[in-house]
């Protein structure tokens, strides 16, 4: 499959900080993919490279073949952004900002797309209001028309959902994923791993400006297989030969006790776990047992473990 | 080219849209100034042989409006993206170094000609006006207005925040146009003072401009033509430089 976006060691120095530390990925046409990190992992730097608004101290960045600097033409028009910031010009209605865009690209005449994008991002009733006028959302809804209207090949979303309810979430996802239907190369970076779980088939994962794990979403949980068994004891305390599988405290559905939660590796070890809560005395008032999320992967990542290579997977660095 | 024109279009759709502040506002300035220095000078002061004071000020109080009007209209632009961030809107489009020169600097003329037209309008009723040679006063309004507009995306380049273009604004730009001989003739300054005024080049636009409508001036008009010729050729190169390297601009 031919590649839409060819990011080769690229790194970036401000001073003596290095944001982005030799990053190679690349994303296939047509792919929905993930880019996942905590703030401050260089998800954005990387992107503001790859549109264009940075640029790399070493490396290089291709979209759909052409060059992000010698053959900027070509790869901007080629990519759509949406910009974490919720930014807007304040002097413009939506569709006029619509068709600014739309001519900053190059497209004349570009009404009937840019309806088709006003309905679909439920858009249309405020075609003609002030930006200035407009809930944060509806802004946000902006910022996705603005990186649709030239009909990119690519469309990069840097954090679309930070900060918009969940009615927006639906109709956003809904569009997207219709794009990404139609043969639309999508890169998202959310901080919401349920979006990212449920709609990139890849995701890489930065951390201080290095990619820590590059894989398909599927073979990224299936690592790290297993899952978490989660209890509030009525009376007792963990007894010690558990203590050593202890991931972590919550209080989720209040109690005066607190949740513990222990590191399932193999589902055959509950029972033996059970056991030991009963030698002990405990008495277990509420139980769970959850399958491992990209969110467990993300946060065991990010901690330094590498899970258990999957059979046929790809691995770090895997293209 | 339709990113270029697309631009141009916003640019000028910007300040159009707030003419009460862009347009009518300077020219209102431009009126009192008028009526102020000609109450107290008319009379008083005689420049050139058969002309008013207050027919020599007009072409000045024109020409400042052009030149403050032009710088403003980039520079305000610039900084008011940069700090709302909404410049993105530019760099992401592929529009080159060229395309963004062009499109920032011909607004700024824009701007600069419409506010200097209405400063004509309202102030030409006050004195007779000759026009000895209207293409000297084309050539230097319209040269006049790109090297302020220069000046202004350069300044809007530089600046990150609103109090360093307004430095720039009230430091540079104030001083430059209002001693550039818009109130005075430089032959009524002593000679150390006629020598400063001589190195600032805003004073050839305002007296190569003032030449166009008197047929009469400090200085020949050809010099006045090869000095700013030469200054917009300097501060357009500066411009595309640094466009073209995104400084401040792209990380």
């Amino acid at each position: 499959m031919s590649i839409a976006i060819d990011i080769r060691a690229v790194a970036k120095r401000y001073g003596t900080f290095e944001a982005l530390r030799g990053v190679s990925l690349q994303v296939r046409q047509g792919e929905f993919f993930g880019l996942l990190g905590p703030n401050g992992a260089g998800k954005t730097t990387l992107i503001s490279i790859v549109a264009g608004l940075s640029r790399a101290s070493e490396g290089s960045v291709t979209i759909m073949g052409h060059d992000v600097v010698a053959d900027y033409r070509q790869a901007r028009r080629a990519l759509g952004v949406v910009p974490q910031e919720l930014v807007f010009d304040p002097f413009f209605t939506v569709r006029e900002t619509l068709r600014l865009t739309s001519g900053y690209y190059g497209v004349r005449r570009n009404d009937d797309w840019i309806d088709e994008i006003l309905a679909n991002l439920d858009l249309t009733a405020k075609a003609d209001a002030n930006m200035r006028a407009l809930s944060g959302g509806m802004k946000r809804r902006v910022l996705v028309a603005q990186a649709l209207v030239h009909r990119p090949p690519v469309i990069v979303l840097d954090e679309p959902t930070a900060g918009v309810d969940v009615e927006l979430r639906q109709t956003l996802w809904r569009f997207i994923r219709r794009l990404n239907t139609d043969g639309h190369t999508i890169v998202l970076t959310t901080h919401y791993l349920e979006e990212a779980q449920e709609l990139c088939a890849r995701i890489a994962m930065l951390k201080q400006g290095q990619v820590v794990a590059l894989d398909r979403t599927s073979e990224l949980i299936r690592r790290f297989a297993g899952g978490r068994l989660v209890l509030r004891l009525a009376r007792g305390t963990l007894p010690q030969a558990l203590a050593a599988v202890r991931i972590g405290d919550d209080r989720a559905g209040g109690g005066e006790e607190p949740r513990i939660a222990l590191r399932v590796d193999d589902y055959g070890q509950v029972e033996p776990m059970l056991a030991e809560l009963r030698r002990a005395g405990c008495e277990i008032e509420e139980m769970e047992l959850l399958h491992t999320d990209l969110e467990d992967v993300f946060v065991r990542i990010m901690r330094g473990q590498t899970g258990a290579p999957a059979a046929g997977a790809g691995g770090q660095g895997a293209g | 080219m339709q990113g270029f024109w697309t631009l141009l279009y916003k640019e000028s759709l910007r300040f159009a849209k707030v003419s009460v502040q862009t347009v009518a506002a300077p020219v209102l300035t431009s009126l009192l100034y008028l009526m102020v220095f000609s109450q107290a000078l008319e009379g008083r002061v005689m420049v050139y042989e058969k002309v008013s004071y207050t027919s020599f000020l007009i072409p000045g109080l024109v020409m400042m409006a052009v030149l403050q009007n032009a710088f403003a209209n980039a520079s305000s632009s610039l900084i008011q993206s940069k700090v709302t961030g909404n410049i993105v809107f530019v760099l992401l489009p592929p529009l080159s170094h060229w395309e963004l020169f062009c499109a920032y600097v011909l607004a700024a003329m824009g701007r600069g000609l419409v506010v200097g037209l209405g400063v004509f309008v309202v102030t030409a009723w006050f004195a007779h006006l000759s026009f000895s040679a209207p293409l000297w006063i084309l050539a230097f309004a319209v040269l006049g207005s790109a090297i302020l507009g220069t000046m202004g995306l350069i300044g809007g380049i530089w600046a990150e925040k609103f109090d360093q273009i307004a430095a720039f604004q009230n430091f540079i730009i104030m001083p430059a146009t209002f001693l550039a001989g818009v109130f005075y003739s430089v032959h009524s300054l002593s000679p150390f003072w006629q020598t400063v005024s001589h190195l600032n080049p805003f004073f050839y636009m305002v007296d190569g401009f003032r030449y166009g409508f008197f047929g009469v001036s400090d200085v020949p008009p050809l010099v006045s033509l090869g000095v700013v010729l030469v200054t917009l050729a300097v501060v357009s190169a500066i411009a595309v430089v640094l466009l073209r390297s995104g400084y401040k601009l792209r990380h």
